[in-house]
């Protein structure tokens, strides 16, 4: 257990060797330096979010506000539809997450537990989705959707979204209806359960951790994705969160203080979220890439 | 359970929701980009068949300059492996040994993965704002007056500034890959070793990373393909400019789409990005599996 002793001994550096002491600060040194880089973006943001112009522009560019100017939230608020984005994105991630949790549920126990011929090469056009890039369908899909008139609405999001969010769900959704004894599925059925009652009865309730995988997945892919956002909803109406601050940024390009805050008032959410659920959010990206 | 007809309904009924999201959204759109790219088409009269003419425009003609924007997101993939992925693998070795703050770090490093792209765009933008920016201000601060740049606007430099943040914002995201990884070594391998007398160093080169080569191949996958689809970041802070300097293929086909109508040719480069990312993906794979038998 050298790894722990020598962990000790960078708090005790007198007793340790001199040689292990001077490279593990400097290790420390580089993974501190990396955390305040990591961190300033964010640190600024909120600050100037708070600051006066005269503040941001050139008397105190990087410490803290001298004067909190909460207003620039209520502009924010005001004056750019923060709300109205704020919505729209929520919107679109509670019912893409919907979809793409059951259909991906129905599909994985079709594939891993319903006994057929070609269920493993179906699996494998699914697992295509993985590599697709969302390129791939940008203009049919924009052509598709001016001719159904559903260009400018929640669902013009929704639906490539969910489509595009179904290839990691079957995949989480895999690993973790394979931890599901297969006992259940057989007791049930002498029970006299048909498949339908087996999935929503014995295996859907079984599947509860896999929905918080999947669900934070999808959300954080739709939460933050600009271009299918920005070509198919151009109206203020129906504008995400990524596209709503994008133009605003462009409108008010000289006052940083409100553009702070619409920035702000988008990440604020994500990094609560995170600072209560980093272990379960880190677990879900790497649920994702691993199993690939 | 029989076999029978209601049976095979039954399985038909649970995958129809994902089979046909999948095949109407992914599948069959290929198939309608594919059909496009070989069309002149400016989305309102009839497309008209040119054959292979899009292609060879896309890479002969100096207008589009496709041949730029593939250079420029094959740079990117080419720091993406080589700075970001070993910057990447150095922190996860550091924290997966079990240092002091190991939670914190590595949460403080993932971070910026969650935040949306438009956010760390646009908070990049004012960092590299040559008036009021961090980055100008500190260096006069520092004295260091003529290191100051217009740092999106130079086309020298204009890419390199661009890259950073790209860079910057994925390194915690292949970092947690890599230290799961390197967290699943079972403990009788690296005890085993120990008992050799490996020091840390050679415990890392001879048994952590061979273990973790699978995640690494994943890593590498996705820093290539992530790069050769690149559009976010480079559409916040450059949208392509100045005069071109930073275009990548994302933007281009955008551009070409929905600012010049050439839905045709956007098609043609949506058409090459899928081809290109399948066949990295393939040649990266060949790497790795050629790697496992020497």
């Amino acid at each position: 257990m050298s790894t722990v002793s020598e962990a000790k001994n960078v708090g005790r550096a007198s007793t340790a060797g001199n040689k292990i002491t001077v490279r593990s600060v400097l290790i420390y040194a580089v993974l501190i330096l990396w955390t305040l880089i990591s961190i300033f973006p964010v640190y600024w943001m909120l600050t100037f979010s708070l600051k006066t112009t005269e503040e941001i522009f050139g008397q105190n560019v990087v410490g803290l506000p001298q004067h909190w100017v909460w207003e620039n939230y209520t502009r924010a608020m005001n004056t750019g539809h923060m709300e109205v984005y704020f919505l729209n994105s929520f919107i679109v991630a509670v019912i893409t997450i919907l979809i793409t949790l059951v259909a991906s549920a129905m599909a994985t126990y079709a594939m891993t537990r319903l006994v057929w011929k070609g269920r493993g090469a179906m699996n494998k056009f699914f697992m295509l989705g993985l590599t697709i890039p969302i390129h791939a369908a940008i203009v049919p899909l924009y052509v598709v959707l001016g001719k159904t008139g559903l260009l400018n609405s929640h669902a013009a999001l929704i639906i490539p979204y969910s489509a595009f969010s179904l290839a990691m769900g079957i995949l989480i959704c895999t690993g973790f209806m394979g931890d599901i004894p297969y006992d259940l599925d057989e007791a049930a059925f002498l029970d006299g359960c048909g498949v339908w009652g087996i999935f929503l009865r014995v295996i859907a309730p079984l599947m509860v951790p896999a929905i918080s995988t999947v669900g934070i997945y999808t959300f954080l892919q739709c939460w933050n994705e600009l271009m299918f956002a920005t070509v198919f909803n151009s109206k203020e109406a129906f504008k995400t969160l990524p596209v709503g601050v994008q133009g605003l940024a462009g409108q008010y390009s000289t006052e940083w203080g409100p553009i702070g805050a619409a920035l702000a008032i988008a990440t604020i959410p994500t990094l609560l979220v995170y600072v209560f659920l980093s272990k379960r959010i880190q677990d879900s990206f790497i649920a994702g890439a691993v199993k690939g | 359970m029989k076999k029978t007809l209601g049976y095979r309904v039954n399985i038909f009924l649970f995958l129809l929701p994902a089979l046909f999201l999948f095949v109407a959204i992914l599948i069959a759109p290929i198939a309608m980009s594919g059909f496009y790219s070989f069309h002149d088409w400016n989305g309102l009269k009839e497309p008209v068949f040119i054959g292979f003419q899009n292609y060879v425009e896309l890479f002969t003609s100096g207008s589009i300059n496709f041949m730029r924007a593939l250079k420029n997101a094959l740079l990117l993939a080419f720091f993406s492996t080589f700075i970001q992925l070993p910057f990447a693998l150095w922190l996860a070795l550091k924290l997966a040994k079990g240092i002091r703050g190991e939670r914190f770090f590595l949460s403080v490093f993932f971070m910026p993965v969650l935040i949306s792209t438009v956010v760390i765009g646009q908070l990049w933008l004012k960092i590299y704002n040559p008036d009021y920016g961090v980055l100008n201000v500190t260096l006069r601060a520092l004295g260091l007056d003529s290191w100051c740049q217009i740092w999106l606007g130079d086309r020298k430099i204009a890419l390199g500034a661009a890259f950073v943040p790209v860079l910057w914002q994925y390194v915690g995201y292949h970092m947690l890959l890599m230290y799961a990884g390197i967290k699943s070594v079972p403990p009788e391998l690296r005890e085993a070793g120990m008992l050799d007398g490996c020091t840390d160093g050679q415990l890392n080169r001879y048994i952590v990373i061979p273990y973790i080569k699978p995640i690494m191949r994943i890593s590498v996958i996705f820093a290539v393909t992530g790069s050769l689809k690149s559009f976010d970041l480079i559409y916040v802070l450059t949208n392509g400019g100045p005069v071109h300097a930073t275009e990548v293929p994302s933007t281009l086909m955008i551009n070409l789409l929905f600012l010049r109508n050439r839905y045709g040719m956007g098609s043609t480069i949506a058409v090459m990005l899928i081809i290109l990312c399948f066949v990295f993906a393939l040649l990266i794979n060949m790497i790795f599996r050629k790697e496992k038998v020497v």
